[in-house]
């Protein structure tokens, strides 16, 4: 229906930088072109021409954990097993099973891949120490396998004499044209991981890092994204090895140990894990640096070990990151006008259809009964309210019906769905968004960002269309008016402010219906009152609200419908008028009058 | 099939000292939400401290004992200090990270000091033990599960019926309310610093007359403490000892009847096995976080 609406609108052209496919591919030409050139002047064997293929292969299993870490927050401490596996492929592949060097290649890479989504699948439903701890474990075992299994990998004593391919005719067999596969390679897995970062993909995993729950209340599988970003980590890990292999010629198992992989880490937080250009930067330093200062050669993994923590304490976003943060600072304001969001464009109007139906349901804690036989309905284009004194279950409803919880018993139904049983990304992915009591933003992203991981919602009219989402996310910061801090990271605005962005958010995404849980809680009176406006004008465009409040002053405002619950029951249901002066919510809510005095 | 009483007896001195440095490791958990992958560094650098004070100073073993014992609980309030408390109020991940940078640290640091060869520490009890039945019983090893029984029975006395106990237990399930109860939480949290690291230390100290005593153990305990942790069911402290329990005697008959090389790869076996069939673990609850 509304894209209908939308189609219908006529948008006015607006000033939004749109994602043009052919954006970017000069820069990357030059970029592949800069690689080429330096592969040229490089010395065709020798000290320098090792540092730089060290380098550059290294920097491709480095711009993995920038994947993993930087945008998905989970921890995997296995980039030289992964590493590892992709430098055996191409080792054995070419030089013991007469493979061609890029098939080996992609089978180690393959096989890399496999391994990561295994040990993903197995941890990454639980929190991200498990993928730590299931990693750091992989890679010790990874270690032992490669000693121990001398027929398969010929063990301690390594695999000598990899060949090195021949592309298009060309022989890269001399030192400098093998360089400059690698180099090539790199520019364009860098380029390639940072435009991930601002992909789609890519906003999901950041919204996972910073927020698991509110990720899956807008539509995001928190699994499959970390299996996802796991998957991508532990492939390239692979091809940064097998493009090591053919560099070196000559591997061995003490050069994929555990120590290696936190060399990797190293790297990669020094560099600044955020952007595979930090992770470049971090690499390179960390090549080069060890061999400036040889008299650390005997220490030199204490003092990694020593500045990972000190970056943790003292540059947390690492070195790339003071770059970024002045980039930030000098971003323009986005001018000009953008359209109305589309469903600020339906009628006004109430119906009779009920969007959610919500049937004996209840949800115990234990003993507690915390919703006992709850029943519902919301109709279409009226603002429902939920309220009751504390501890009545108001929370645990609105965390039952957008699925945080599984209910003891009873149905809920969603514009003529069952959605019992759907998980939290299912749910909002039908068409139902919310916002949460405690404020639940993705710090780590700007005020837009936040707002186009809401537009993006699969199943949204736009979520297909990289300018239209930020068309739709500027549109619903225009309405909550913050278009002017769009470029802003998040943390750095006020509370009311932020609660202004998950508002936005959940409004981008072009919901059926839209849960406010505690909208004002937190806020001073002129936000309160500031939410009051901004909530009429969201019902004097129809859209379809469940509020839960404790200010009555901003209830009676907006409420249409107004249910109230207490120890888990509704104990009253109906127009503002009737509940209010209704005898049993007074005592809800002012307790018992005593009899004598009555 | 002789063998497998006795096995099973090794297996339970083992996993004794797993089930030791797993305790430690739950501990930080649930009283300072820390994951710690230091674990395995305070079980080795117990037993380093007993190789300097035993083997190279040639004081008396108890002495020593006592001495790295006390050293270890300090060295734990210092490792707070450096991993945890600059970090704390910045979530999870940065902990887990610095604390990952201080085992490598550890490790690196003893490694340059001490060399990659193994010290060998030779207990007061020799090669001695007694026969019961077809078991010979170390007496190394009935002294390793004589002191986990110990320090369980005595952690849970602490626990559960001292004032001392309380106010952990408190910290662990609330940190504001307990600190607005008059709690000293920062202290309570330095405090189970302490004894994780003192824990460690002695399963290093107890486990090193068994083994040699290098850099490498940390790793390998390490990674038993973790696989303990989810084999028992994460944050629970009966299932850190279970699971250590189990581990010890899992990976003994697996060295025993399949293959040596692989000893350790049993642990990390049995782990993938659970979290793809249990994930909770024996003892864990479903966590959900709250909205």
């Amino acid at each position: 229906m509304s894209t209908r609406i939308l189609a219908a609108s006529g948008a006015p052209p607006v000033a939004v930088t749109a994602a043009r496919p052919w954006r970017g591919l000069p820069a990357a030409a030059i970029a592949i072109l800069a690689a080429v050139a330096l592969a040229a002047v490089a010395p065709d064997q020798g000290y320098l021409l090792n540092i730089l293929m060290q380098a550059a292969t290294y920097a491709i299993a480095t711009a993995g954990l920038v994947v993993v870490l930087g945008y998905c927050g989970q921890i995997s401490i296995a980039q030289a097993a992964f590493f590892g596996i992709g430098a055996y492929g191409v080792a054995l592949g070419t030089a013991d099973y007469g493979m061609n060097f890029f098939v080996a290649l992609a089978v180690g890479a393959f096989i890399a891949g496999v391994f990561g989504l295994v040990l993903g699948i197995a941890s990454l439903r639980l929190g991200g120490h498990y993928l730590a701890m299931v990693t750091i474990s992989f890679q010790q075992i990874l270690t032992l396998v490669l000693v121990n299994w001398i027929s398969l990998t010929h063990g301690p004593d390594g695999v000598r004499n990899i060949p090195r391919p021949v592309l298009f005719g060309l022989s890269l067999a001399g030192g400098r044209a093998y360089l400059g596969l690698g180099l090539v390679a790199l520019v364009i897995v860098t380029l390639a991981i940072w435009r991930l970062k601002s992909s789609r993909l890519g906003r999901a995993m950041q919204a996972v890092r910073d927020n698991e729950l509110a990720a899956s209340t807008c539509g995001i599988d928190i699994f499959g994204t970390k299996v996802i970003a796991f998957g991508i980590s532990a492939v390239l890990g692979g091809i940064g090895g097998g493009l090591f292999a053919g560099g070196f010629q000559y591997i061995s198992p003490d050069q994929f140990s555990f120590a290696e992989s936190i060399v990797f880490l190293t790297m990669a937080l020094l560099g600044g894990v955020q952007s595979p250009f930090g992770a470049l930067l971090g690499t390179g330093l960390l090549i080069v640096l060890p061999e400036w200062l040889r008299f650390l050669r005997q220490v030199y993994l204490a003092v990694y070990g020593a500045s990972v923590i000190l970056i943790m304490v003292f540059l947390p976003d690492g070195l790339w990151g003071i770059v970024t943060e002045r980039m930030r600072r000098r971003a323009r304001p986005i001018l000009g006008a953008v359209p109305r969001l589309p469903l600020l464009l339906l009628s006004g109007r109430a119906t009779e259809e009920v969007v959610l139906e919500v049937s004996a349901l209840a949800k115990h804690f234990g003993g507690l009964k915390a919703l006992d036989g709850v029943n519902i309905a919301v109709r279409r284009g009226t603002v429902h309210a939920l309220i009751g004194p504390n501890g009545s279950g108001k929370s645990t409803f609105i965390n039952v019906v957008t699925g945080l919880y599984r209910p003891t018993a009873g149905r809920i139904r969603f514009t003529g769905r069952d959605i019992t049983g759907f998980a939290p990304h299912q749910r909002n992915r039908a068409g139902l968004a919310r916002t949460f009591q405690n404020i639940r933003v993705f710090k780590g992203m700007t005020v837009l960002e936040n707002v186009m991981v809401g537009a993006e919602r699969p199943g949204s009219d736009v979520a297909a269309d990289p300018a239209g989402v930020t068309r739709r996310a500027l549109a619903a910061l225009d309405f909550v008016e913050l278009r002017g801090d769009a470029h802003r990271m998040v943390g750095t605005l006020s509370y009311g402010h932020q609660r202004y962005v998950e508002i936005a958010r959940a409004l981008a995404s072009s919901p059926e219906m839209l849960l406010l849980d505690e909208p004002a809680a937190g806020l001073n009176m002129t936000e309160k009152h500031g939410l009051g406006l901004l909530l009429q004008r969201l019902k004097g465009h129809g859209l379809t609200i469940l509020i839960i409040d404790h200010d009555m002053a901003l209830v009676e405002q907006v409420a249409d419908h107004i249910t109230v619950l207490n120890f888990g029951r509704h104990i009253a249901d109906g127009t503002p008028h009737s509940v209010l002066t209704n005898p049993d919510v007074i005592a809800a809510y002012l307790g018992e009058p005593r009899r004598e005095a009555a | 099939m002789t063998m497998l009483p006795q096995l099973l007896f090794s297996g339970l001195g083992i996993g004794a000292i797993y089930a030791l440095v797993a305790l430690g490791f739950v501990l930080l958990i649930r009283a300072a939400g820390v994951v710690n992958f230091g674990q395995g560094e305070f079980a080795m650098l117990g037993a380093y401290l007993l190789v300097v004070f035993f083997n190279i100073l040639a004081l008396p073993y108890w002495l020593s004992i006592l001495l790295a014992v006390v050293l270890m609980a300090a060295f734990g309030v210092i490792f707070a200090g450096a991993t945890y408390w600059p970090l704390r109020h910045r979530g999870g991940l940065p902990v887990i990270i610095s604390t990952i940078g201080a085992s490598i640290f550890l490790e690196n640091t003893v490694l340059v000091l001490y060399g990659p060869a193994a010290e060998q520490v030779d207990g007061p009890f020799g090669d001695t033990g007694i026969d019961v039945g077809p078991v010979f019983m170390a007496s190394q090893y009935l002294v390793i599960i004589g002191v986990a029984i110990l320090l369980v029975i005595l952690q849970y006395l602490i626990f559960e019926k001292t004032l001392l106990g309380k106010k952990l237990q408190a910290v662990s399930q609330d940190k504001e309310m307990a600190s607005l109860l008059g709690i000293p939480v920062a202290g309570m949290i330095l405090l189970t610093f302490a004894y994780s690291s003192a824990l460690g230390g002695i399963a290093g100290i107890l486990v090193a007359p068994i083994l040699f005593v290098s850099t490498g153990m940390a790793g390998a305990i390490a990674l038993k403490a973790f696989a303990a942790n989810i084999i028992g069911g994460y944050g629970s402290i009966p299932g850190a000892i279970l699971g250590g329990l189990a581990l010890g005697i899992g990976e003994t008959l697996g060295a025993a009847y399949i293959s040596v090389p692989y000893k350790d790869a049993f642990a990390f076996a049995m782990l993938l096995a659970f979290l793809m069939v249990r994930p909770q673990g024996l003892f864990g609850e479903k966590i959900s976080e709250k909205a």
